[in-house]
C-alpha cells in the first residue's frame, strides 16, 4: 500500500475509512485527492490486526452509519482524535468512551432531514391510501377483473403524533400541517418554541393520535419505546412510520399486532435487525417497507460528500468543526 | 315527498350511496339488468333522476332515453360523462360533488410524486423479494425543492400547490388566464410550464379543449428527467406517446391515477419501475367516499322538494 503511493499522496493528511459508506464508494476519487486512505476491507487481515498494523498514528476515521464503533475497535486506534460518520444516527458509535478519550465526533447533522421527512410522508400516504398495493394490482393486470379498489384512508384532518421533535420530526410535522393534519408530539422535554401540544406520556400520545411518526434517536430510553400496549393505543384505526431507529418498535410485536389486526397499518423504514426484515411483513397489503436508504438520494448524497469531507479538511486544518456532535 | 320517484344509478360505486338510495327512492340499478332496451321500454317513464360518477354518467342516448328525467347527480366532481349542453337544452338538472374530495385528490397527487421519485413502490418490492439482503436499493431522486408545474389552478390544483409548497417546492401553472391572488410562476402555454418544471400535474377539468392537453411536445419539454403525475382524467394525456416516451426513456417518470380507457391499462407501463400505476382510487378514502354520497343525497332530496341545490353544475 505504501510502497505504491507517490510522494503527492504520502504528503496528504491520513484517514481510515470503516465500512465503507455509500458516499466514499460514489466519491473515491474526490476523496483520494484529498486524503491518505487506509482501506481495511481491502486487506486479508481481520479488522483488529489491520488496525494493528496500519492504523496506530490515524487522527482521522470515516465511519459508515452502519459500521459498529464500539470500545474494542476503539482501543485499536490509540492516535484517533475525530470520527466523522457519515450517518445522522450516532447509536453505533461508542459516545461514552470518545468523551472519555476526548475524541470529537462529526455527524450529518440536518443534512438528510428533508429526504428523510419526504420519506416519512411518502410511507405515510402510501400506507394510507394504498399506494404500493394498488399499483401490484394493476401491473398484475387484475383491475379489469377486480372492479373498484377497496377505499384507503384519508389524511386531512387526522391526529398525527411525532415521537421525538428533532431536525426531522419538525420537518415532518410543517409537512404534514400543510395535509390538514393535527401535530401533537412527545420528546424528552417539551419544546419552547413550537405550538403543538406536548405529551410527556407516550401511551397518552398514542391514545389520541390517528398516526404515529417515529422521529426520535435510538437511545437506552427509547428502545422498544413503541411496545404492544402503546400499539394498542393507538389502535384498529391507527398507522404508524417509522423513519428512525428498528429498536424503538417492539419488532416482534408489532408484526403480531398487524397480522391480528390491532393497528391499521404501518410504513417501516428500519427494522431490528436489518436487512432481515420479518417474512410475516411480505404477505400484508398494509404494510410499506423500505430498505433504510430515506438519506440516499442522488442530491443529500453529494451533500454528503461536501459536509464529510468538510469536516475532515477543518479537522486537518485546526479549524471549527462543521457539524460536530460531540467537541473535546 | 312523493313514494316512487325512480332513480337510475348507472354503474356500482358506493354499496352506502346505494343503500341511501334504496331509502328513499326506488333505486333501479342498470348494470344489473339483462337487457338495458327491455329495462328502459318497461322503466323509462318513471325515472325522473340519474346518478353517475366518472365511469359513466348521463350521455345523449341515455338522456333522450328517459323522458321524464329531471336531475343528474353525478358521485364525482368531473362532469364530462354527461351531455352537459343536452341538459341545458331540456332544463335538466345537473350537480356534481367539488370540494369534498378536494384534499384527498391532492394528497394523492403528492404520494404519486413522492412514490415515483424516491421509489417507494420499488422499494417494498425490493425488500418483499428478499433483495436487500444482498445489497442496497439504488439512489433515488430527492423530492423536497422540485419545481412542480400545474395544469389548471383550481381546487384540487390550488390543494396540490399548498402541499407542494411545505416540501420547499417553487409552484409554477398554466391556466386559461392568470390567476390574480396567487404568487405562483404563471405561464402562458402548457408546453412553457412543462419545460420549466421538474414534476408536471394534471388538475384540470376535461372539457373538449383540455383533450390531450399533455401531448408529445409537452412530453418532450417535460423531458427524460421530468414526471407526469395525472390525477385529471385519462384523455388529458395522448397515451400512446406518454407509453412511447416512457418505454423509450425520453420522459423521466409517471405516477398516473387515470386512463383513456378504464379499466384498460397499457400493459407496456407494468414492466417500468418508474412509473406508479392506480385504479383511479383520486378520491377512494371511506371518509370522502361517504361524504360524497351524502352530498348526492342532499342534492337529490333538495330538487324533489324544490329547493335549492346544493352543488349544481347546471
Amino acid at each position: 500500500m505504501a510502497e505504491d503511493e507517490t510522494p503527492e499522496v504520502q504528503q496528504l493528511p491520513e484517514i481510515i475509512v470503516l465500512g465503507p459508506p455509500v458516499v466514499f464508494e460514489t466519491y473515491e476519487k474526490e476523496f483520494c485527492s484529498k486524503f491518505r486512505i487506509l482501506r481495511p476491507w481491502e486487506s486479508t487481515l481481520p479488522l483488529s490486526e489491520f488496525l494493528l498494523a496500519h492504523a496506530q498514528n490515524t487522527n482521522a476515521a470515516l465511519c459508515s452509519g452502519y459500521f459498529l464503533l464500539s470500545t474494542a475497535v476503539l482501543r485499536h486506534l490509540p492516535s484517533l482524535r475525530l470520527v466523522v460518520t457519515t450517518s445522522a444516527g450516532v447509536d453505533h458509535i461508542d459516545l461514552s468512551e470518545c468523551r472519555r478519550r476526548q475524541i470529537s465526533v462529526a455527524n450529518a447533522s440536518t443534512l438528510f432531514s428533508a429526504d428523510v421527512a419526504d420519506l416519512a410522508v411518502g410511507l405515510l400516504l402510501n400506507v394510507m391510501r394504498q399506494i404500493s398495493a394498488a399499483n401490484r394490482l394493476v401491473k398484475n393486470g387484475l383491475w379489469p377483473k377486480t372492479g373498484d379498489y377497496p377505499f384507503g384512508s384519508k389524511l386531512g384532518g387526522k391526529k398525527v403524533g411525532i415521537v421525538g421533535l428533532g431536525s426531522i420530526g419538525l420537518e415532518v410535522a410543517k409537512r404534514l400541517e400543510a395535509f390538514g393534519c393535527i401535530i401533537s408530539y412527545h420528546s424528552r422535554e417539551k419544546k419552547s418554541f413550537v405550538l403543538y401540544p406536548f405529551y410527556r406520556d407516550i401511551l397518552e400520545l398514542a391514545a389520541i393520535s390517528d398516526v404515529l411518526v417515529i422521529c426520535c434517536a435510538l437511545t437506552k430510553q427509547t428502545r422498544h419505546l413503541i411496545d404492544r400496549e402503546v400499539l394498542l393505543a393507538l389502535g384498529k384505526k391507527g398507522f404508524i412510520v417509522n423513519i428512525a431507529r428498528g429498536p424503538i418498535i417492539d419488532e416482534n410485536e408489532l408484526v403480531l399486532c398487524l397480522q391480528q389486526g390491532l393497528i391499521a397499518g404501518a410504513g417501516l423504514e428500519v427494522f431490528e435487525n436489518e436487512p432481515h426484515v420479518p417474512e410475516a411483513l411480505f404477505s400484508l397489503n398494509n404494510v410499506v417497507l423500505s430498505p433504510h436508504s430515506a438519506a440516499f438520494t442522488m442530491e443529500s448524497l453529494w451533500d454528503s460528500y461536501e459536509i464529510t469531507s468538510g469536516n475532515l479538511e477543518a479537522f486537518f486544518s485546526n479549524k471549527p468543526l462543521l457539524s460536530p456532535v460531540l467537541d473535546k | 315527498m312523493e313514494a316512487a320517484i325512480g332513480v337510475l344509478m348507472v354503474c356500482p360505486m358506493s354499496l352506502y350511496l346505494e343503500q341511501e338510495l334504496d331509502k328513499r327512492f326506488k333505486l333501479f340499478r342498470f348494470w344489473t339488468q339483462p337487457s338495458r332496451q327491455e329495462f328502459l321500454k318497461n322503466h323509462a317513464e318513471s325515472i325522473r333522476a340519474v346518478v353517475g360518477n366518472a365511469t359513466a354518467g348521463a350521455d345523449a342516448e341515455l338522456i333522450d332515453a328517459l323522458p321524464k328525467l329531471e336531475i343528474v347527480s353525478s358521485f364525482s366532481v368531473g362532469v364530462d360523462k354527461i351531455d352537459l349542453n343536452k341538459c341545458k337544452k331540456k332544463g335538466i338538472r345537473v350537480t356534481n360533488t367539488p370540494d369534498v374530495l378536494t384534499e384527498d385528490v391532492a394528497d394523492l397527487a403528492i404520494g404519486l410524486m413522492l412514490a415515483v421519485l424516491r421509489r417507494i413502490c420499488e422499494c417494498d418490492k425490493y425488500v418483499r423479494k428478499g433483495m436487500w439482503k444482498m445489497g442496497d436499493f439504488k439512489l433515488t431522486t430527492k423530492f423536497s425543492g422540485k419545481t412542480v408545474g400545474i395544469i389548471g389552478l383550481g381546487r384540487i390544483g390550488l390543494a396540490v400547490a399548498k402541499r407542494a409548497e411545505a416540501f420547499d417546492c417553487p409552484i409554477s401553472y398554466y391556466s386559461r388566464s392568470k390567476k390574480p391572488n396567487t404568487n405562483y410562476k404563471y405561464h402562458s402555454s402548457v408546453v412553457d410550464l412543462a419545460s420549466n418544471c421538474d414534476i408536471l400535474v394534471v388538475a384540470c377539468a376535461l372539457t373538449p379543449e383540455t383533450r390531450h392537453i399533455v401531448n408529445r411536445e409537452v412530453i418532450d419539454a417535460l423531458g427524460p428527467k421530468g414526471v407526469l403525475i395525472n390525477v385529471g382524467r385519462g384523455p388529458h394525456v395522448d397515451e400512446p406517446e406518454l407509453v412511447s416516451a416512457l418505454v423509450e426513456g425520453r420522459l423521466g417518470g409517471a405516477g398516473l391515477d387515470v386512463f383513456e380507457q378504464e379499466p384498460e391499462v397499457p400493459e407496456q407501463l407494468f414492466g417500468l419501475d418508474n412509473v406508479v400505476l392506480l385504479p383511479h382510487v383520486g378520491s377512494g378514502t371511506v371518509e370522502t367516499r361517504e361524504v360524497m354520497a351524502d352530498l348526492v343525497i342532499q342534492n337529490l332530496e333538495a330538487h324533489f322538494l324544490n329547493k335549492p341545490l346544493l352543488t349544481p353544475v347546471v
